[in-house]
């Protein structure tokens, strides 16, 4: 691979994604309907919850194509950069590329600037990514991220949805995605409060998909002969970090108990 | 038509080197080390926003000395190499030895080919999971690779900061102990560098993933501050460093 260099009028600057088209590895976009190639592994509800600190983004792990589950244990929550985390519904595959784009992008910047784009920054940037994406989700490959981060410079946790167009929306409060997003909403939007903790926040994530995958076929629940769990993440001050797999078995086990609506202080 | 002189090809290139070896001698050095926390790059640059030391990758800085356009372009091709490699194949396919030979590919072809010859020596470093794993490889303006054991000491005046480091950095050295005679070897017997005259970032050898980290004035000064090398008097200051190696508080 040869170093790419490039005469001072036509620098692509910090843009990974104009450096890729330059040195031709975009993929073009399909051309027909991707069904006809057979069915596309899918991935589901994914939800994110302002709180206290920051932002809660959960998500479930199951893949659907068609209706098979095609794998129990996919991840759709990730870190975009260290203050930000990026949720994935729709399409599996065009879904993980994106999401890789995106962290390169946003590192990519960082390292050719010597600075991290704002969080309204790099918001916009995955709203251009999601509207290059639109041919492809005209075909069938509809991509429908959730974008959620800590501002540093407001310090505050703000959270974006997305559709297919690469329109961008600011929430205040919550956002979700995906086919089990709306019955996940609802049970946000009953649980919502301004100023709950994140332990409290996490328990409502978790509550919601459950009740997501009660209701929708294509959202796995937690499975705990198989020790599988959501993937929750908190963003805030510290950074992104990961819920450990004990925790949210613990969160879930009272959350079966029915002894969730004790406002969650105790929890961890 | 008019005939050219002619100029023999010895001439033309000890020319360009001249021009490039006065070009790096205007600027301050800089002084690469491996320590036991990793990699320690310690640059004499007052400035705090244009750096000659940044991160390339994972596990990769560069550093530049020279005209500073320059090296901060061969910085940006570095970051974009990497950046399209990792992206193409895997993360762990990025590799210091390559970039390295990149870069020399591109200094050795505008040393031949080009007018002007690129006033700048780089610095490409990849800290390993152990010291004995660490690479520096240090280009020169004309495509030179050195592959550095130890440590690396770029810009003009290399000879003489570099057999103070030398002297001064002894067997696995802690970061503390590699910054001091850093900075000792670069400010000379006759002055002493403070944390804001130097820029200093660390590859550090125990991150998950980047390991490249910037150490601000404040832990730099605590580094330095652990015992002052540049003791009025003594003429080789380096000796001083070495003996207070294991009383160093290691700056968080």
């Amino acid at each position: 691979m040869q170093i790419p260099t490039f005469s001072p009028g036509d620098d692509p600057g910090p843009d990974f994604a104009a450096l890729l088209r330059r040195q031709g590895l975009v993929p073009a976009a399909p051309s027909g309907p991707v069904s006809a190639a057979g069915s596309i592994t899918h991935g589901t509800t994914v939800v994110a919850i302002r709180y206290a600190d920051g932002v809660v983004m959960a998500g479930d792990r199951r893949a659907t194509s068609g209706n098979f589950i095609s794998h129990r244990s996919i991840e759709k929550v990730f870190a975009a950069d260290r203050w930000s985390g990026v949720a994935i519904a729709g399409a599996a595959g065009p879904a993980m590329e994106m999401v890789k784009l995106f962290q390169l992008q946003l590192e990519h910047y960082e390292k050719v600037e010597g600075g991290a784009l704002s969080l309204e920054g790099k918001a916009n940037q995955l709203s251009q990514m999601v509207r290059n994406h639109l041919p492809a989700a005209m075909q069938g490959l509809a991509v429908v991220p959730l974008f959620a981060g800590y501002d540093t410079r407001r310090e505050a946790g703000r959270l974006f949805q997305y559709d297919v167009t690469g329109g961008r929306y600011e929430e205040n409060d919550y956002a979700t995605s995906g086919s089990g997003g709306l019955h996940a909403a609802t049970v946000v939007k009953l649980g919502f409060a301004e100023g709950l903790d994140s332990g409290a926040t996490i328990d409502l994530a978790l509550k919601a998909l459950v009740t997501a995958a009660d209701e929708d076929s294509a959202t796995g629940g937690p499975d705990p002969v198989r020790g599988i769990w959501p993937v929750v993440a908190t963003i805030d001050a510290v950074g992104f970090t990961r819920v450990p797999d004990a925790d949210l078995a613990s969160a879930y086990a009272r959350l079966v108990a029915g002894t969730e609506d004790s406002t969650g202080a105790s929890v961890a | 038509m008019s005939m050219p002189f002619y100029v023999a090809p010895e001439q033309v290139m000890k020319d360009r080197a001249d021009y490039a070896r006065k070009g790096i001698s205007r600027g301050r050095s800089l002084v690469a080390a491996i320590c036991v926390e990793g990699i320690v790059v310690c640059a004499e640059n007052p400035s705090s926003t244009l750096r000659k030391v940044s991160e390339i990758y994972d596990r990769i800085a560069f550093a530049g000395v020279g005209k500073y356009n320059e090296f901060d372009q061969l910085r940006i091709s570095g970051v974009r190499a990497a950046d399209l490699k990792g992206y193409s194949f895997s993360r762990e396919d990025v590799d210091a030895r390559s970039l390295a030979n990149q870069y020399a590919q591109i200094l050795g072809q505008v040393f031949t080919h080009e007018m002007k010859p690129l006033e700048v020596e780089i610095l490409v470093a990849e800290v390993g999971a152990e010291a004995a794993e660490d690479q520096l490889f240090h280009l020169l303006y004309d495509g030179t690779v050195i592959d550095e054991t130890a440590f690396a000491v770029l810009g003009g005046d290399a000879e003489t900061v570099a057999e103070r480091v030398k002297a001064g950095l002894g067997d696995g050295p802690d970061l503390g102990t590699a910054l001091r005679v850093a900075a000792s070897a670069l400010s000379g017997p006759d002055r002493t560098l403070v944390a804001a005259d130097l820029e200093v970032a660390l590859l550090d050898r125990a991150a998950a993933r980047r390991c490249f980290r910037r150490l601000d004035d404040a832990e730099v000064s605590v580094a330095l501050a652990v015992e002052p090398p540049a003791l009025p008097g003594a003429d080789a200051p380096v000796e001083d460093a070495a003996p207070d190696a294991p009383a160093t508080d290691e700056p968080a």
